[in-house]
């Protein structure tokens, strides 16, 4: 369970949003729409401990995470809008960095979770390709494994029908969707407002929703 | 051909001499140039400013007379007599090291800022984040620069004679004024193209070996 309290940012003395509250729940999706500018990214780098928020507080799995934005940590999954995966891994390399170094797994363990990561997202036979060698959809279909390596309490995507074609957009709603099946916590930004219909999901609009 | 035979001996012996100020050089000063890179970079300001200050004298004075300095200077100041080897090593080391710093600082702003994001929301610390993530990536984007310094070092070898250090050069110029013919020199300039096709070829297939990915 994700649960926003309060939450207010203002940046140059202009409120982005104030005294924004919400929750979210396993095996839900929350999609926040809005034009762009409007503040969902600037929302979601501060869910991802990235920029720091005024005041007010966000809580994953009884869990208080700081709001100063300096935190380090993987409990929130990110897929960037581009993406940011490391050129210089493979995309096999990509998913296991972290679990290797950071959360100091076993080589048995974190192998066999790629794997099925890499099986799960149609992955397995780019595993051993750059990113550079890779289409948009396989990208983020990559930054998706790579950020489930983690184990996250929630993911958050960031725009992720940018760039990508029609098919590649079905992709992704289903992969969300069989996630949300496996009672995943997630939130999508996006200004795409069909895709947000498709998800079936709450939805949040910015341009309305919210205190300013 | 009997000549060159006979010069050979004491221009290898010179030769000898410029390698090792070569590869003592790069060895020390490469890790050096990364590690004053980042106290560019510092919070720190009396750090940062400190760097500053070193890089732009190392850069903005001639390496000549940097070798004298540190070789006359240091024992005219009563600070401690280096032998003319160490003498020079040490001033190539400092001379060196504020221009790779330089190449790397300009490497380091090349990784995007998403690369930093994206490794932060993975839970990885800075050192991970440098080690893994932005290290790889400057050392690609710096390679061709450190190559221009490599070959730029072989030449510069040649500056040590100023303190009368035996190196390829003085030994052509001995041979040259003893035996009034330009042959040695012919030979020297030999050499120093020699050693810089090696290292040309060197850096290019490191190149090439970086560039699995973009």
């Amino acid at each position: 369970m994700l649960s926003i309290k309060n939450l207010t940012k203002s940046y140059n003395g202009r409120t982005i949003f104030k005294d924004l509250s919400f929750t979210v729940a396993p095996g839900e999706v929350l999609t926040i729409v809005g034009p762009s500018g409007i503040g969902k990214t600037t929302f979601l780098n501060i869910l991802a401990g990235l920029i720091p928020a005024d005041s007010g507080s966000i809580e994953l799995d009884g869990k208080e995470l700081t709001i100063d934005g300096t935190r380090q940590g993987s409990e929130v999954g990110v897929i960037f809008q581009d993406f940011n995966l490391f050129p210089q891994y493979t995309v096999t390399e990509n998913i296991t960095l972290a679990p290797r170094i950071v959360a100091k797994e076993k080589k048995a363990t974190y192998t066999k979770t790629a794997a099925e990561l890499l099986a799960d997202l149609d992955l397995t036979e780019h595993q051993n390709n750059y990113p550079f060698e890779l289409s948009g959809g396989q990208k983020q279909r990559v930054a998706i494994a790579r950020a489930l390596a983690m184990k996250p309490g929630v993911l958050a995507y960031d725009e992720p029908t940018s760039g990508l074609d029609e098919a590649s957009t079905e992709r992704v709603t289903s992969i969300i969707q069989k996630l949300q099946s496996r009672n995943a916590t997630q939130l999508v930004v996006t200004h795409d407002l069909p895709f947000a219909q498709s998800l079936n999901g709450k939805v949040l609009d910015f341009s309305k929703d919210v205190e300013r | 051909m009997h000549y060159i035979l006979e010069i050979l001996p004491s221009l290898l012996d010179g030769l000898k001499l410029t390698l090792g100020v070569f590869f003592l050089t790069l060895i020390i000063s490469l890790p050096l140039g990364v590690i004053v890179s980042m106290a560019q970079r510092s919070r720190f300001f009396a750090l940062r400013w400190i760097t500053n200050i070193y890089i732009t004298i190392m850069r903005g004075t001639p390496l000549l007379l940097q070798i004298v300095f540190v070789y006359y200077g240091l024992s005219l100041a009563n600070i401690t007599v280096l032998p003319r080897f160490e003498a020079v090593v040490l001033t190539f080391v400092l001379n060196y090291t504020a221009y790779f710093a330089e190449i790397f600082r300009g490497g380091i702003q090349a990784v995007p800022a998403g690369q930093y994001a994206g490794a932060r929301v993975l839970g990885m610390n800075k050192l991970q984040t440098f080690r893994y993530i932005a290290l790889p990536q400057v050392i690609k984007t710096v390679m061709p620069s450190v190559g221009n310094e490599v070959i730029n070092l072989v030449k510069d070898t040649s500056l040590v004679y100023v303190i009368g250090l035996g190196d390829l050069m003085r030994a052509g110029t001995i041979d040259v004024a003893r035996d009034v013919t330009l042959i040695p020199y012919l030979l020297v300039g030999a050499f120093y193209l020699l050693l810089t096709m090696i290292f040309t070829v060197i850096m290019r297939y490191i190149e090439k070996r970086l560039n699995y990915y973009r």
